[in-house]
């Protein structure tokens, strides 16, 4: 029975496919030459996942809009208390209708101008901080991570700034400097860039001595080259992933500050603010509306970042591309 | 192994003691408004300063700080100033700590077992069903501020179940809530975790000789792929432990809780000084010991572990 099977099998091969081939200039080309191109093949990979595109289509649009929104026409100001025109009261914790959209707060503010502003605070703060966080962490932990004399100054360094509670620093900050979206972010910068410091050390540690840094050593290349040719292209993904949680994070402690008393004054809307002014009516059920809008808001934003961040950072890494 | 501790005690206390001069210092720069409360514009220059003199505030820093030291080592942590004034710290934070230990506990033996085994439920149906929902879980806790779900938690969960809004000593249905919300947020990182080492371990080529050799899926998973993925979630375990005395700020303030959560914020904004330092100083061991208990058990946990060997090339 098998024999019967396979027979058949050799009946069918084509003899011409053992022949010698020729030689063909272009043909071999072709083998050796490959289109890879590392971002090309990143976007590739991040564009498979839809709910990250999605997101991302849905962040953009939130963020243009929150950037456009104070010059559209027949926006209110996110400061002004709105007085109603016969009586001269004013419209407070006003429900939403079709002058406020989202309602007014409890002295009579346009909620709906000031989540825009909030959302624009915030995510600036957010931006900031990222950026600031990014290039404190990865000098440090380059530093850190690489030069070897440093390493046990900076971990002790690293051991004691650790163990000092982040609100002893942020209550000081707040009592040095007056409270401001630049204290803040100092605030926050102060304390957030230990963590990116600590990771970028370790995975410095990890490939440092791998055989190509090695040999670029005995080639007798500088340590500022090595660091930023051989080591910090390895690290994109791991940067980008910290770069892009750092909103959600900010926005998260800009939330926790304004929680015990440290936050921005009120007639700077922030999505912290708005939230923490909701939450002191929230046992209104007819006034929920004004915690429930900033805290959608604040949701969409920080999943968005965190979905997106981690969708790229997978993305990025090259052991992911096909 | 007892010399790498003396060492690392060595260590860990000078650590601590640079830490808790720092703070020391950070506390004696702020106003001296603080010390007074409502009464300060009542109070004419020579009040304040006898005031400050008695409470020892006008000595040089380097004299105050030694007073500290001195009743330190006789282990005494000093007396409140201004949030429960002539009372000794010891007892204001015995009090305390009791509840946020009790609390925390409890949340985190939840978070454990919902964590670890909706992490390995994850991990075996990788990209199906499960998996996604649990993503689904992960990425919302993860991203979203912790005090907006805590809001929502209390504000419709007390509706739809008819749970107390306050935390009330006697009523055990109270302590459901606060216990099941702080447990959210470790559920989640310990799900995320174990999935993630889980994964990683089922990828490795040893899983593969396994199978080839006809190990049953449930030896795999429970003699080598668990016991592998255990050992980094080890080092966190005290860590997550002792943080428990920390306490929730969140939960504790919103259902008014009388734990530790709120204690220090509320003693630096009045400027509370012992007790803040107390608190500095339980805070800043708990970070360490945590630490080295965390080690200690992953190199218990994994043989191929060494402490004292300076590893590989480096």
């Amino acid at each position: 029975m098998s024999n019967t099977k396979l027979d058949k099998i050799v009946d069918k091969i084509d003899p011409s496919l053992f022949d010698f081939a020729s030689y063909d200039a272009s043909g071999a080309e072709r083998t050796g030459y490959s289109d890879y191109s590392y971002w090309q093949s990143t976007f590739h990979v991040f564009l498979k996942n839809k709910v990250a595109v999605a997101l991302l289509i849905l962040i953009t649009a939130l963020v243009a809009y929150t950037v456009l929104q104070p010059y559209l026409p027949n926006q209110k100001s996110p400061t002004t208390i709105y007085n109603n025109v016969k009586t001269g009261i004013q419209l407070r914790n006003q429900a939403p209708d079709k002058e406020f959209l989202f309602g007014t707060n409890s002295i009579g503010q346009d909620l709906w101008s000031r989540i825009w502003s909030g959302t624009r605070t915030s995510l600036q703060i957010g931006m900031l901080v990222g950026v600031w966080q990014a290039i404190i962490g990865i000098t440090i932990g380059c530093l850190w991570g690489y030069v070897r004399k440093l390493d046990g100054i900076i971990t002790e360094i690293y051991n004691v700034l650790d163990n000092i509670p982040n609100t002893i620093i942020m209550v000081l900050l707040a009592y040095i400097l007056r409270p401001s979206i630049f204290t803040l972010v100092v605030a926050m910068c102060i304390t957030n860039w230990l963590s990116m410091a600590r990771f970028v050390r370790n995975q410095i540690i990890i490939i440092r001595d791998r055989e190509y840094n090695l040999a670029s050593r005995c080639l007798g290349t500088p340590i500022s080259r090595i660091i930023t040719k051989n080591l910090l292209p390895y690290l994109v993904s791991v940067i980008m992933l910290q770069l892009a949680l750092a909103i959600p994070m900010a926005i998260g402690s800009e939330v926790f500050l304004t929680y015990i008393g440290l936050g921005l004054p009120l007639n700077t809307p922030s999505l912290g603010n708005l939230i923490n002014e909701g939450r002191i009516i929230m046992m209104v059920p007819s006034l929920r509306y004004q915690l429930i809008f900033p805290a959608v808001v604040l949701s969409v934003i920080t999943i968005s970042f965190y979905v997106i961040g981690n969708t790229f950072a997978d993305a990025s890494d090259p052991r992911n591309h096909v | 192994m007892l010399k790498y501790s003396l060492k690392r005690l060595g260590k860990s206390i000078i650590t601590l003691f640079i830490v808790i001069s720092i703070v020391f210092l950070f506390m004696r720069l702020m106003p001296e408004e603080g010390y007074f409360g409502q009464g300060y514009e009542k109070l004419d220059l020579i009040q304040r300063q006898t005031i400050l003199t008695n409470l020892g505030l006008n000595d040089p820093w380097y004299v105050q700080l030694g007073h500290f030291y001195k009743d330190l080592l006789k282990g005494d942590l000093g007396t409140s100033i201004t949030y429960r004034p002539k009372v000794a710290v010891s007892e204001i934070i015995k009090s305390k700590i009791f509840y946020s230990l009790n609390f925390g506990l409890g949340a985190l033996a939840i978070a454990l077992v919902a964590g670890i085994s909706s992490g390995i439920l994850m991990a075996r149906n990788k990209n199906k069903f499960w998996d996604k929902l649990g993503n689904g879980y992960i990425v919302i806790i993860n991203a979203v501020p912790a005090a907006v779900y805590y809001i929502f938690l209390q504000l419709y969960v007390t509706d739809i179940f008819k749970l107390p809004i306050l935390f009330d000593k006697g009523n055990p249905l109270s302590f459901i809530l606060p216990v099941l919300s702080m447990s959210l947020g470790p559920t989640a990182s310990y799900a995320m975790w174990m999935r993630r080492y889980m994964v990683d371990e089922l990828n490795k080529d040893y899983i593969k000789l396994a199978r080839a050799k006809g190990l049953s899926n449930r030896v795999i998973m429970t003699k080598h792929v668990l016991r592998n993925a255990f050992v980094p979630m080890a080092q966190y375990l005290p860590a997550s432990i002792l943080y428990t005395l920390v306490g929730s700020i969140y939960i504790e303030s919103l259902y008014s809780i009388p734990g530790t959560g709120g204690l220090l914020v509320d003693t630096i904004q009045r400027q509370d000084n012992p007790i803040v330092q107390a608190l500095v100083l339980i805070y800043a061991s708990v970070g360490i010991i945590s630490l080295f208990l965390g080690d200690m058990l992953m190199a218990g946990f994994d043989p191929r572990i060494n402490l004292e060997k300076q590893g590989g090339t480096r």
